[in-house]
């Protein structure tokens, strides 16, 4: 932690703090089971990668959902040959995704602007198709990859017996949870989660010191005026590419820990709804920010699961207290907002950001504290070190 | 005689117009040579054959011994080729001295170094070189200011900081004073013949204002509708009949 500044020290031990404390934090809202929780740790990864890429360089990928899936493939893939310990399916897991963007990155980056989101589009939705038909022998199709008794798993198989193996970090099961009443609410402990926050801390920490590096520098540089980094003796291809390459890698770990806490893969991971999806969560954070994309990956998941979860008959209990004739239309009319519909409230929330508060929910955390600390200097957290 | 840069028979056309016409020009090593001429004459363009953003149909541009055809433009910077652009070019988004650092960083790194891990806040070479060069210009007060925020003038010594920062062979500037007060006009003029005594560092300069050309060129190319017409001390320039000819029948200076 050395070569970092007070100030982005104190950012990181709150960061840490938060997310080891988050099945605390987030009990009261409903939001303290391992699944969801997980899946907080996971996507904020994905998006702290994918803004590495987008909020340092301004390159807009569509496609990096695919790395994820990568991810994913080769996590099962370790399950499967080498062991079920999470350690070597989650190297794989970056390794691998790492190549996959190497490849379409440096195809990709010869384009700027919408051609090379096009592009980046286009090699996901490639990837896709084919994880559905020529790459079945290493997909499994649609059906997904999954894990199964006969297994090699070199390291670890030889005289199993019994169920499915579980994942495992040298013996202690992914899905092992603690429960305990704190504060008169049940909150749980799980062993996958705590593994998933320990590397987005880590994956944090990665991103705080790329952000304050030369190469960081270079980056936003190169998104400021390519072309004057280029008359200035830069050879901006190269920078790209590396940010393009750290990006695939953290979705390529994102992609390997969905595996590690539930070990299936599936080719609906590299759709490109999914590759939207990151989008979404790092604008609506904020791009270029270093809280913002967890922030969006947190807000979209908690939506998804909050609002796809409530049904119509549901809808109506919680609005019982309105008379039938209001009520009627008004349940008809919001269900179409949550259940399958949930997308729709996230297409709500998406263009009130981009429309009132470009700067995403940084931007607007920003704006509340200068309003209740008014006079006082900037805040000493992040961003913008001009100003 | 010990040119460093050596223009011959260059020609380039935009479709029907002809931008350059068999343009001819030797820079000698430490001077600095003015470029004039009326608008839409061809300088920038001539300049633009110098760094890559252009290729002439035919001819020659060497320098320091290398042809600079088909070189990359951080290619050329990397050989010791830094340009002040006529319109600033700057990195609107990062305060001022990051400015200046990106490009010490590109002087001193090359064209490509991976440095992820390490802290910009550790470079503190980089940083006192940096905020140097910002005290040489007269810019260190607004260091901390986004570049954005600068007026046009100050956008233009920034410029200035950045290319001075790598210490160039050649340093072409495209009318560095356009935009700036009286006073910064002739700080700029200072600013730049001190530089060519302290570190004789060659300098291409476009200029409109004849009391910066006058008070700093050795040598003066006149370029009209993309010829280079005369090409003299300037003692010669200001009675030579051509060159009024070319700025009267031309558009306006
Ligand atoms: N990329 C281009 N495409 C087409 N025409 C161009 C291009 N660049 C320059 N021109 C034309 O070439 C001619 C010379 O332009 P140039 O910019 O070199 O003039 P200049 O001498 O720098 O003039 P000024 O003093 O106004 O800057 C002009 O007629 C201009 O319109
Ligand atoms: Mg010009």
């Amino acid at each position: 932690m050395t070569n970092l500044n007070a100030a982005d020290r104190l950012l990181l031990l709150l960061f840490a703090v938060a997310v080891l404390a988050g099945p605390v934090i987030l009990a009261p809202f409903g939001a303290g089971y391992p699944d969801l929780l997980q899946k907080f740790a996971i996507y904020g990864l994905f998006a702290i990668g994918f803004n590495i890429l987008f909020g340092l360089t301004g390159y807009l990928s569509f496609g990096h959902a695919a790395f994820l899936g990568v991810g994913s493939y080769a996590a099962v893939w370790a399950f499967k040959l080498l062991s079920m310990n999470v350690l070597p399916a989650i190297v794989f897991a970056v390794l691998l995704g790492g190549l996959f963007a190497l490849l379409i990155g440096y195809v990709s980056l010869r384009r700027s602007g919408i051609y090379f989101s096009i592009l980046t589009l286009a090699f996901a939705q490639m990837s896709y198709n084919m994880a559905y038909s020529v790459l079945t022998p290493l997909t499994n199709g649609e059906t997904g990859l999954q894990i199964a008794l006969d297994d090699p798993r070199i390291l670890d198989g030889a005289g199993q017996s019994g169920g499915l193996p579980l994942t495992n970090l040298f013996g202690l099961p992914m899905n092992q949870t603690w429960e305990s009443e704190l504060l008169g609410m049940t909150v749980q402990f799980n062993v996958g989660f705590y593994l998933c926050a320990a590397v987005l801390i880590l994956g944090f920490y990665a991103a705080l010191r790329i952000f304050r590096s030369p190469f960081g520098l270079m980056l936003r540089a190169l998104k400021s005026n390519q072309n004057r980094l280029n008359y200035t003796g830069v050879n901006t291809r190269p920078y790209a590419l590396a940010a393009f390459v750290i990006s695939g890698m953290y979705a390529g770990l994102a992609g390997g820990l969905l595996a590690a806490t539930d070990p299936l893969a599936g080719a609906e991971r590299m759709q490109w709804t999914a590759s939207g999806e990151v989008v979404l969560m790092t604008i609506l954070g904020g791009a270029g920010t270093l809280l913002g994309p967890v922030l969006g990956a947190g807000m979209i998941k908690y939506f998804e699961a909050i609002l796809s979860a409530i049904n119509k008959a549901e809808l109506s209990d919680l609005l019982s207290f309105l008379p039938d004739a209001l009520r009627e239309p008004l349940v008809s009319v919001l269900a179409l907002f949550v259940g399958e519909g949930w997308h729709l409230t996230l297409g709500v929330i998406f263009m009130a950001i981009v429309i009132f508060l470009p700067g995403g929910l940084v931007e607007g955390a920003r704006r509340a504290m200068r309003l209740f600390s008014r006079g006082a200097s900037d805040a000493p957290s992040e961003e913008r070190p001009a100003k | 005689m010990d040119p460093i840069l050596k223009v011959q028979n260059v020609n380039k056309r935009f479709g029907g117009l002809k931008a350059l016409d068999d343009v001819n020009l030797t820079v000698e090593r430490g001077t600095v040579h003015a470029i004039i001429g009326p608008n839409g004459a061809g300088k920038s363009t001539l300049l633009n054959c110098f760094v890559g953003r252009l290729t002439p149909d035919t001819g020659t541009v060497m320098f320091d011994g290398v042809s600079l055809l088909g070189r990359k433009p951080h290619e050329i910077n990397q050989l010791g080729v830094s340009r002040v652009f006529q319109t600033p070019e700057i990195f609107e988004a990062l305060s001022v001295l990051e400015n200046v650092m990106v490009a010490a960083l590109a002087h001193r790194d090359g064209a490509f170094r991976m440095n992820a891990w390490g802290a910009l806040d550790a470079e503190a070479e980089i940083r006192d070189l940096a905020l140097a060069t910002l005290e040489d210009v007269g810019l260190a007060q607004r260091r901390a200011m986004e570049a954005a925020a600068l007026s046009r003038g100050d956008k233009r010594r920034l410029e200035l900081a950045m290319c001075l920062v790598q210490d160039p062979k050649l340093l072409l500037l495209d009318e560095p004073t356009a935009g700036m007060a009286r006073a910064d006009t002739n700080n700029t003029i200072d600013l730049l013949k001190r530089l060519s005594e302290e570190r004789g560092i060659t300098k291409v300069v476009i200029e409109h204002d004849m009391h910066v050309v006058f008070s700093l060129a050795h040598r003066i190319s006149v370029m009209a509708q993309g010829h280079v017409i005369v090409e003299d001390r300037p003692e010669n320039i200001k009675g030579n009949p051509k060159v009024q000819e070319a700025y009267l029948g031309g558009a306006h200076a």
